[in-house]
């Protein structure tokens, strides 16, 4: 399903530097075509090697113009369908069109915290040097995640053991 | 996740260290959408809980990939994994739970989170359910923040390794350039995680027109981590191993939540079961196809089975399923599950359900076929290709190597010092890049990472006085990686059409030609999955003359000169590939791959680690065996 851009929404990002689709495009694909040389669209955006578009969708999601739609691969898919999103801040919303004209419409949530409010050390111990060969990470089990494993378990470790006891 | 891992675990111990170490992060794309999650995910797939044990973790692992994993790997994984899936919740990964009624709830609600005992939704005795489609923009937020943007430049392509001018089996930098601007980047670092994911379109994918994209890894992934790692020296391990997962046709979207969760089943064109029609067949390979699950490589060998005796297509009997969890279902219930169905897609292969839609497929109306893709290599989904590491040294890893023919420069035992450290000194690993162990996903992808980055932190504190040195001088690395824009600069006025000239090749038709060997010798799908030795020969005679032809790649602009590195990346990927499945002389993953001549599994030859090390002289791989050890009681998978 490769992207393509609607000639009357994309607006370019303004003319700024790095456009959002540029920006994101995992595989290097959505190119401005600042000229109007590659397409006869000057200041608009388009996906430069289609047949390398792995659906990602990630441009579709940031474009701010909602310009960026996908088109199921014409090798496979039969005429007709789409699968839209509109990406907010906590969650996103889906357009499923049909070719026989059905429309489903989900809507789930996509994260429980607001965009850019992670704090990554906050409420965080320091690591300490002294452990630093230790197993486990440098906030001390703080997420109650470490299984340290019933030591009876391991078969070589425990026959080693026994056997420089004796 | 590899290297958002990385991100966050090291500035602690930096600053532990005292603060005057200097990191620095890459990535050829922008990291909020970059990898092999960057569509989002709908299930964690590796979550231990504090009802199973690591021991346990190990065991399964090593089953599924055919009892030839290094429990030491997976041991630690198990121990360390679940401290990341709690870190993802705390920073607002939605994580779905089960309530006390047994209801379950998806993310969004308030429900106590799992560090405080909060129940999720098992999909699968190691999986748990997320709505994850912002998944990989959390984890990067986390990972930007900690290490800062000034630390981090994306859009570099990193094309090579270098070593150590007075020590060729030390690491000592690495060279890329700008997809973006005409620059060319050289890094000197006495430490390296290398972390670039697992290795897609290798082989002729099923679609060949525009739907060539749609590969089931995400088709950026280039094989970037064992490329550069060999050329470095490192020493790889089970190349030989490939990943050939059955899913929905054409999309590849997921079938895990089908079987797992939807309890659906999948039929012959008859409406048989094939796992059950064909369940003899799993006493071929004892013991790994007689545990509760068998090894995900013989159920698709049960499949194939089915197709190559025509009675194809195959069915994922949805219609079925559904309508048995209506039975015991409120309505709402199934509502909320019709929704699951679709987010499944959603979450992590959008393409499957532009196919749904376009072909009116409703699934509880009517059923979708299943089919094998074309194979991938990668170490952290159920794939164990990767490179020889590192391991924990208190969990009874042997010390000592007990089969001959291993090179004398190479360390001997399963840990030589630093957690996640290849045979190179100062070059690390860490998710796909780790061979031998598999079933991480993104959360032991992670945690991998984490591990990677303390043991790094390490070594450059024992290293204090090392001050590495390229073994080349810039000029000739900038003279090699411009190659490709030198050729097309050269020639390309020789003829009036840019992309037919004899003097070059462009990396699409270079790639074309690599699938189509790889695809038609090497156990494509052309030939259902099966070679043999004289086949090999042919490929490693093409592939020989593919490698000469890679230096007369043209780029025609920094877009196609991304291209042409990928691609050298592939080959050298494919060849290790060839040259392990060569090199063992039996069929270790049937349904994956057939050797015609070798079409058993020999455990009494075999039960051992292929490893190989690449000579960048004579541009060649030498591949010996490595001993295989338990640590971990398997025969309790068989009770
Ligand atoms: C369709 C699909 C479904 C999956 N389902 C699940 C699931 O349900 N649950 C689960 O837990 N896991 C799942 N996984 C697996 C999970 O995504 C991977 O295991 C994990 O992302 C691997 O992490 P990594 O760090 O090794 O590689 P990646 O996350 O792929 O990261 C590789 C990074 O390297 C960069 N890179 C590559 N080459 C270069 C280069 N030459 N120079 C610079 N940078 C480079 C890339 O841009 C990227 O940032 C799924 C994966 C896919 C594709
Ligand atoms: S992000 Fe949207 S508006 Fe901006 S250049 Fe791309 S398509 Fe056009
Ligand atoms: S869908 Fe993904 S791969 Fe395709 S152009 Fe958009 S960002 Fe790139």
């Amino acid at each position: 399903m490769p992207t393509f851009v609607r000639t009357e929404k994309c607006d370019g990002c303004k003319g700024q530097d790095r456009t959002a689709c540029m920006y994101i495009c995992p595989h290097d694909l959505m190119n401005l075509d600042k000229d109007g040389s590659e397409t006869g669209h000057a200041m608009k955006a388009f996906n430069q090697e289609p047949e390398q578009c792995w659906e990602c969708y990630s441009c579709i999601k940031i474009c701010p113009q909602q310009a960026i739609e996908a088109r199921p691969y014409a090798d496979i898919v039969p005429l007709g369908a789409s699968v839209q999103p509109l990406r907010g801040t906590d969650s996103i919303m889906w357009t499923i069109k049909f070719r026989n004209g059905t429309i489903k419409r989900f809507k789930f949530p996509i994260r429980t915290t607001p965009e850019g409010s992670i704090d990554p050390y906050g409420g965080k111990a320091a690591a300490e040097i002294a452990k630093i060969d230790e197993p486990g990470f440098f906030n001390h089990n703080e997420q109650n995640g470490y299984r340290s494993g019933d030591p009876s378990e391991l078969i070589r470790k425990s026959s080693k053991k026994r056997l420089t006891s004796c | 996740m590899a290297c958002c891992g990385a991100a966050y675990e090291i500035g602690p111990w930096v600053q532990a260290a005292g603060g005057d170490i200097k990191v620095k992060l890459l990535d050829k794309a922008a990291m909020d959408r970059s990898g092999a999650v960057a569509q989002g995910l709908s299930a964690i797939n590796t979550y231990i809980g504090s009802e199973q044990d690591p021991a346990d973790y190990a065991r399964m692992v090593s089953n599924d990939l055919m009892g030839i994993t290094r429990d030491d790997l997976a041991y630690d994984l198990g121990r360390h994994v679940d401290e990341s899936v709690h870190l993802f919740e705390e920073w607002g990964l939605p994580i779905w739970k089960t309530d006390e009624n047994g209801e379950r709830h998806d993310g969004s609600k308030g429900m106590t989170p799992l560090k405080d005992g909060g129940k999720p939704v098992r999909s699968g005795k190691w999986q748990i359910m997320i709505n994850g489609e912002s998944y990989k923009w959390i984890v990067a937020e986390a990972a930007k923040k900690a290490l800062g943007m000034d630390n981090i430049q994306e859009r570099i392509f990193i094309v090579k390794l270098v070593n150590d001018k007075n020590d060729k089996n030390r690491i000592a930098g690495a060279i890329g350039f700008s997809v973006r601007e005409h620059k060319l980047y050289v890094f000197k670092a006495k430490a390296i995680l290398l972390a670039a994911g697992g290795c897609v379109n290798i082989f002729r994918p099923r679609s060949v027109g525009e739907g060539q994209g749609r590969a089931w890894y995400p088709v950026w992934n280039a094989g970037s981590t064992y490329a550069m790692a060999a050329e470095a020296g490192a020493e790889l391990t089970m190349m030989e191993n490939r990943f050939v997962p059955t899913r929905f046709k054409d999309g590849y979207g997921p079938v895990g939540a089908w079987f797992l969760l939807f309890k659906s089943k999948a039929t012959n064109a008859f409406g048989e079961v094939y796992m059950d029609r064909n369940k003899e067949m799993l006493n071929d390979y004892p013991p790994y196809g007689q545990a509760a699950v068998p090894a995900s490589c013989l159920r698709n060998h049960l499949m194939l089975k089915e197709m190559r005796e025509g009675r194809g297509p195959i069915w994922m009997d949805t219609v079925t399923a559904l309508a048995n969890l209506r039975e015991t279902l409120s309505p709402r219930e199934v509502k909320h599950l019709e929704a699951e169905a679709w987010e499944d897609f959603l979450d992590m292969c959008i393409g499957q359900c532009g196919i749904w839609a376009g072909e009116n497929i409703e699934p509880e109306k009517k059923n979708s076929e299943l089919m094998p893709t074309e194979p991938y290599l990668l170490g952290s989904h159920s794939g164990c290709c990767g490179i020889w590491t590192s391991g924990p040294d208190d969990v009874g890893a042997p010390s000592d190597e007990t089969e001959a023919g291993v090179p004398d420069y190479l360390p001997k035992g399963w840990n030589w010092g630093y957690r996640g450290m290849t045979t190179v000194s100062g070059l690390f690993t860490a998710g796909d890049g780790v061979g031998a162990s598999g079933h991480k996903f993104s959360s032991g992808s992670h945690a991998e990472g984490r591990m990677a980055a303390k043991a790094m932190v390490k070594y450059v504190m024992d290293n204090k006085d090392l001050s590495p040195e390229l073994d080349t001088d810039v000029d000739t690395l900038i003279e090699e990686i411009y190659r490709p824009v030198r050729n097309y600069l050269e020639h390309k006025d020789y003829s009036t059409a840019i992309d037919v000239n004899p003097n070059y090749v462009t990396p699409r038709m270079l790639q074309f030609r690599l699938q189509k060997i790889m695809d038609e010798y090497v156990a494509g799908i052309a030939t259902y999955y099966t070679t043999n030795e004289h086949m090999l020969d042919l490929a490693e005679q093409k592939l020989e003359m593919l490698k000469e032809d890679a230096l007369k790649m043209r780029a025609k602009d920094l877009h196609e000169l991304l291209r042409a590195w990928e691609n050298y990346h592939r080959i050298l990927t494919a060849e290790a590939h060839m040259k392990h499945i060569q090199f063992r002389q039996e069929s270790r993953y049937p349904g994956f791959y057939y050797r015609m001549d070798k079409n058993f599994v020999d455990e009494e030859n075999w039960k051992c680690f292929v490893n190989s090390v690449y000579d960048k002289e004579t541009k060649t791989y030498q591949c010996f065996k490595r001993a295989h050890v338990d640590l971990v009681d398997k025969s309790k998978l068989f009770k």
